[in-house]
């Protein structure tokens, strides 16, 4: 069965209990959030919630159902990707091991990373990217020396 | 007007017509229970909170209003879990008010502090802590709007102590909320493409569930099936919404379904499902559930429709709305059905009727619990409201009593849960206190909620307990005996109280017989006795339910009745 990963868009009521009332509903059926984002809209009494789980089509309309049954969900969207722009942001910690300096170096002005931070023998990048891409890079910065990194959840706008 | 907040939650509740509730006081409601004391508003003391909230799930049940429950924090809280996931389950409108620690005190592990918006998160439609003063009136308005709007359930409003003791501006001005499920307006063409299908269809069968009786729509859908000759079967969910005693009726589908009413559903071409959720004791094998048919789904609860059974076409609407609307279009119309054929397929159900009734057989030394239900049904001219316990008798009285009004069957369906008959039918007969309201029982159900025996003693409420006494855990053996070759483990209760000494010890009259001769005399005589009666017919130990669909198989693919000779 095909399983792919899907991302939903929610708008939401912002209040203490509501991303366990998210969490607890998916959860309880069994299913997974992979990756999630949260934060409040213009409107302080609107949060944003951007999740992606995996799973077939039905999976994804049971989800999106109990979504919508939820009464502190004010709405549900299922992202299409052809009409949103999707990213992901990384902070990545480099360890800068002599025989790779020239190489970040040439990286970072070639895919326009920025360096948040520096010391002589660390530099912490900002990324951002969409998912695939996102894991061709990690992937690229481990071999490079990155020792850790923070990734979050996808976000997304309509177009 | 400045009120304090326990003013607050009588005056809404006042607003909001209640006019009965059940409950248990304690420390964190202290202050609630104290401005009680000065309405008039009734309040049912319970013996377990468990029985508070069944109670009102009875209430709500039998009367098709809000019930509604008030219990201190804590271990009060926590014994509502069970009422309230019963009531979730099947859909029950119900508003449960559990006191809570000082908001200054929640999260330190204070005195009967508990989580109980988390612990109740999953199993209640929708659940508020009150934090402010200023959102109590609201908070309250709004649970009863969500219990009541599109699937009704149970929501649970927690008050904190300082919170109820607290002052504020009093709104007596309820706002103006437009129906939760208005957003739902079904498109025109969807009527006739269903009105088009039955008409094409050569085997249609309706299947009902609760969603019927909760949308209040049984005579519309009596009016519907009647109308367009099609046979009807029900959820145990759904008994009582389409008369039991019409010949349109077969009776009830699933595991312990009638032969002639899951043939129907096996053999149908279009089933039509309204209100039911199609749970596995309905479906069973989902592969072999009305496999070569076209389904039609319509559901107040979207997240209800293909949640189980794949459907060729979805209605989200009430079934009132949706039955009407047609109703409406079959009267406008010249609406014409194959009467040939939809007669030649009623002749056909009418065969397997004959071929298979639900029977059992008598016998004159021993009880039959059927036989029981049977005289039960005779007796009461299927009047009574009945309330059951969870397991054979719960089967019995669903195969062998008769429902031709809604809200007269009442019983735990999704939940399965036993110990509710009892304080179920205390708030039905405090919901309608001149009918007569029979729980028929097992005698290991009973013990579950034996407490709110008191109760009905203390507010004059002449509840009957028919009690099927096998001393067992009948239905739990009777797998045991079909699948685990009669290994009976821990199913045996043969140590019981005496029940007829318990009855009386609480103030009830106790009757009992183990003679089939005696069971009409006695039940005569439990019925026409103004006092709380329970009823002990020592029944066959071993009596099974049947048809039963086993396990994993299809439901066409039955256990009949062991017959030995045909009564």
């Amino acid at each position: 069965m095909e399983r792919k990963e899907h991302i939903i868009s929610l708008l939401v009521k912002n209040a203490p209990d509501v991303l366990a009332r998210i969490a607890g509903a998916l959860g309880g059926k069994g299913y997974n959030i992979e990756s999630l984002c949260v934060n409040a809209t213009a409107d302080y009494n609107v949060s944003k919630i951007v999740l992606t789980t995996r799973g077939n089509l039905a999976t994804l309309n049971r989800i999106e159902k109990l979504l919508n049954k939820l009464i502190d969900v004010i709405q549900v969207d299922v992202v299409n990707p052809d009409r949103f722009v999707e990213k992901e942001l990384t902070l990545a910690k480099i360890k800068i091991a002599e025989e790779f300096r020239s190489k970040i170096a040439v990286d970072i002005d070639s895919y326009k990373w920025k360096v948040v931070w520096l010391n002589g023998d660390y530099l912490i990048l900002e990324v951002t990217a969409d998912k695939d891409e996102m894991d061709q890079i990690l992937q690229h910065l481990s071999e490079l020396g990155m020792v850790e990194y923070t990734r979050t959840g996808t976000i997304v706008i309509e177009r | 007007m400045k009120l304090k907040g326990t003013q607050i939650l009588f005056k809404v509740l006042e607003q909001e017509k209640v006019d009965t509730i059940f409950g248990y006081p304690g420390g964190a409601v202290l202050d609630i229970y104290d401005e009680l004391y000065k309405t008039r508003l009734r309040h049912i003391l319970v013996r377990h909170e468990q029985g508070a909230v069944h109670a009102a799930d009875g209430y709500a049940r039998a009367s098709g209003q809000v019930g509604v429950c008030l219990v201190t924090s804590g271990p009060g809280a926590t014994n509502t879990v069970t009422g309230i996931a019963t009531a979730n389950m099947d859909s029950i409108p119900m508003v449960v008010f559990t006191g809570q620690v000082s908001t200054a005190l929640i999260g330190n592990d204070a005195f009967q502090e508990c989580d109980i918006t988390g612990i109740t998160r999953p199993c209640t439609k929708h659940n508020f802590l009150v934090r402010n003063i200023e959102d109590l009136t609201e908070t309250i308005r709004k649970a009863f709007w969500i219990a009541r709007s599109g699937r009704p359930g149970p929501v649970l409003v927690d008050l904190p102590k300082n919170v109820m003791a607290a002052e504020t501006e009093f709104n007596p001005e309820p706002p103006k909320r437009r129906k939760m499920d208005v957003a739902y307006e079904p498109v025109p063409e969807t009527y006739e493409e269903i009105l088009r299908m039955i008409q094409e269809a050569e085997r249609p069968v309706l299947m009902i569930g609760g969603g019927i009786i909760l949308g209040g729509a049984s005579s519309e859908l009596t009016a519907f099936a009647r109308k367009l000759r099609l046979p009807v079967t029900g959820t145990l969910m759904g008994l009582g919404a389409f008369p039991g005693t019409d010949p349109l009726w077969l009776g009830m589908v699933g595991m312990h379904g009638t032969y002639y009413a899951n043939m129907a559903v096996c053999n149908t071409d279009l089933l039509i499902i309204i209100g039911a959720r199609c749970d596995d004791r309905v479906t069973s094998k989902i592969d072999c559930f009305a496999s070569g048919a076209k389904i039609i789904h319509v559901d107040v609860d979207e997240s209800s429709i293909e949640k189980n059974v794949a459907v060729d076409l979805a209605l989200v609407s009430d079934a009132k709305r949706a039955l009407g609307h047609m109703n409406r279009m079959i009267e406008d119309r010249h609406f014409e059905i194959n009467t040939r054929k939809r007669e030649d397929w009623l002749n056909r159900i009418t065969d397997w009727k004959h071929q298979e009734p639900l029977m059992y057989e008598q016998d004159d030394r021993i009880i039959k619990p059927q036989y029981v239900i049977e005289k039960l049904y005779e007796l009461t001219k299927g009047e009574a409201i009945i309330t059951t316990e969870v397991g054979q008798n719960q089967m019995w009285a669903a195969q062998f009593y008769h429902f031709d009004r809604p809200h007269t069957f009442i019983s735990s369906g999704g939940l399965g849960t036993m110990g509710y008959g009892l304080p179920a039918a205390i708030g039905a007969q405090c919901a309608l206190p001149d009918k007569l309201v029979v729980d028929i029982a097992g005698d290991g159900s009973i013990q579950m909620n034996i407490q709110e025996m008191a109760t009905a003693v203390q507010y004059n409420l002449p509840v009957k307990v028919v009690l099927l006494n096998n001393g067992f855990l009948g239905m739990v053996r009777q797998w045991q005996e079909l699948f685990y070759e009669k290994r009976y483990s821990q199913t045996d209760m043969t140590y019981q109280p005496d029940f007829v000494k318990l009855a009386e010890a609480y103030g009830w009259v106790g009757l009992r017989t183990d003679s089939p001769a005696e069971v009409a005399d006695m039940l005569k005589q439990g019925m026409n006795t103004p006092r709380p009666v329970l009823m002990d017919f020592r029944v066959d130990r071993e009596e099974g339910v049947y048809p039963m669909v086993r396990p994993g198989a299809g439901i066409s693919e039955m256990t009949l009745f062991p017959r030995k000779k045909c009564v």
